[in-house]
């Protein structure tokens, strides 16, 4: 478990220092976002009514984007294969770094998106089941993407292959989050949407790991 | 099963099989085209629309088949390291990819008479969609590394991951009551089709299923001859370079 919080540290410590990845994430999140106004005309109604579909999908994207540095760099410059080598399960090792990956690209998303739904005039009732699912779900965003980040390791063209195979396995979390959003906003109970969502959660931090580790172990083999 | 890994062995048992699975997908799919686009009723609600069914169904049945297959293969393939077990499994890939997509056309033009529309945005539809995009995204990743047998293995762990897609579609329309109907043959109680419908309906998912047979053997066999002159050829790059 103290390995656990040491490479979740190492991996905060690389992201604060050398670089400004989460503010790239962020500012990908927020141009991608004011596009739309442009794009669809600057009505409030029909802003309010596709908001909560629009912050999905620019979230995801800027979540899928960053993916490729959870194991791209550690990859090129040989730590990977310490880390294989350390007597931590790689599954732990895994965990760790998705949840740096969270905490570097999930949690400002989930920072920013309120200003944003603003911006899109997202009804008042929205804001807290915005909030809820994005806690929910960029999770499993950042779980489901190391998978595909480990097995593109090496490959060429990594970046485009990365979202051909993630993208499939990402849209029930966008169904479900713009779900339970959609059902708040027309006064219906999104519970239902929400444990669906808790249950990919559930069954992603469960599963993902080890799929992920047993990628990293071909990928170095 | 560990038997029919080896490649010889296989390709004896396959070579012996093939004539008889050749001729049982022509004659089932003969057969089966011949009571679906003559000899059977038109549907009462759907008229002659519904002898699309003939193709959509057994083609959306292939289309998940496969990918059972394929997951299967992939999991022999990591698990025992089984090299045949991972040539099934890419063989495989394409002809669930065929299946699938002629599965989503068949049912976009059946779709456009019954619906009203080429194409909604239900649970079935949208799962089948994810899973042609996990057949692409399978076939472009085993294709994606310079080394193959890397891209053969992250290929087969991505099979693996896509399965959950499997159960979903086949229990989307039970799970969301949305505009595709209900399974009718595989159900609790008995098929709720008539038995003049059933007939065509079996006799072209049989010829589907020895359809994928005949050209899994096909594309196997060219497999293992491929391998086979590589060695050849690469072992008369080696003889070459010795000066013999």
């Amino acid at each position: 478990m103290s390995r656990f919080g040491e490479i979740v540290r190492r991996d905060l410590r690389l992201a604060l220092r050398q670089g400004s990845d989460s503010v790239m994430v962020v500012t990908f999140f927020v141009l991608t976002v004011v596009l739309f106004p442009f794009g669809i005309g600057p009505e409030a109604n029909i802003l309010a009514r596709v908001a909560p579909g629009v912050l999905w999908v620019t979230a995801l994207l800027a979540s899928m984007l960053s993916l490729d540095r959870l194991f791209q760099a550690d990859y090129e410059d040989g730590s990977l294969e310490l880390l294989v080598l350390t007597p931590t399960p790689l599954e732990v090792v895994v965990a760790a770094k998705v949840v740096a990956h969270w905490l570097t690209t999930g949690l400002p998303l989930l920072a920013a998106a309120p200003v944003l739904a603003v911006l899109l005039n997202l009804d008042a009732a929205g804001f807290k089941i915005l909030l809820l699912t994005m806690l929910v779900g960029t999770p499993i965003l950042s779980l489901v993407g190391a998978v595909g980040a480990a097995l593109v390791l090496g490959a060429r063209r990594g970046g485009v292959l990365l979202s051909l195979l993630i993208l499939p396995l990402y849209v029930p979390v966008l169904i479900f989050g713009v779900g339970a959003i959609d059902a708040t906003l027309q006064g219906l109970e999104p519970r239902a949407h929400l444990l669906i969502l808790g249950g990919m959660l559930a069954g992603a931090l469960a599963l993902a790991p080890w799929a992920a580790a047993a990628a990293l172990r071909q990928a170095l083999e | 099963m560990h038997r029919f890994a080896n490649p010889a062995r296989f390709l004896r048992i396959a070579n012996a099989a093939l004539p008889w699975l050749a001729g049982v997908c022509a004659l089932s799919i003969a057969a089966g085209l011949w009571f679906a686009l003559v000899d059977s009723p038109p549907d009462y609600q759907q008229g002659d629309s519904v002898r699309i069914m003939y193709l959509h169904v057994p083609a959306a049945w292939m289309g998940m088949f496969c990918y059972t297959a394929m997951a299967a293969f992939s999991a022999m393939a990591l698990i025992w390291k089984h090299p045949l077990a991972d040539l099934l499994a890419r063989a495989t890939a394409p002809v669930g990819a065929a299946f699938t997509l002629l599965c989503l056309v068949t049912g976009s033009l059946w779709g456009k008479p019954m619906w009203g529309t080429w194409w909604a945005w239900d649970a079935r539809l949208t799962s089948m969609l994810i899973l042609f995009f996990l057949y692409l995204g399978y076939m472009a990743l085993s294709n994606a590394f310079d080394d193959p047998t890397r891209g053969y293995r992250a290929a087969a762990i991505l099979a693996l991951v896509g399965f959950v897609n499997v159960p979903v579609i086949k229990f989307s329309v039970d799970w969301w009551n949305t505009l595709h109907q209900p399974a009718s043959v595989m159900r609790k109680g008995g098929p709720a089709i008539d038995p003049s419908m059933l007939l065509p309906l079996m006799l072209m998912a049989l010829g589907f299923q020895t359809y994928y047979f005949v050209v899994l053997i096909l594309r196997a066999r060219a497999e293992i001859a491929g391998a086979k002159i590589h060695t050849i050829r690469m072992a008369e790059v080696h003889a070459a370079g010795r000066g013999e």
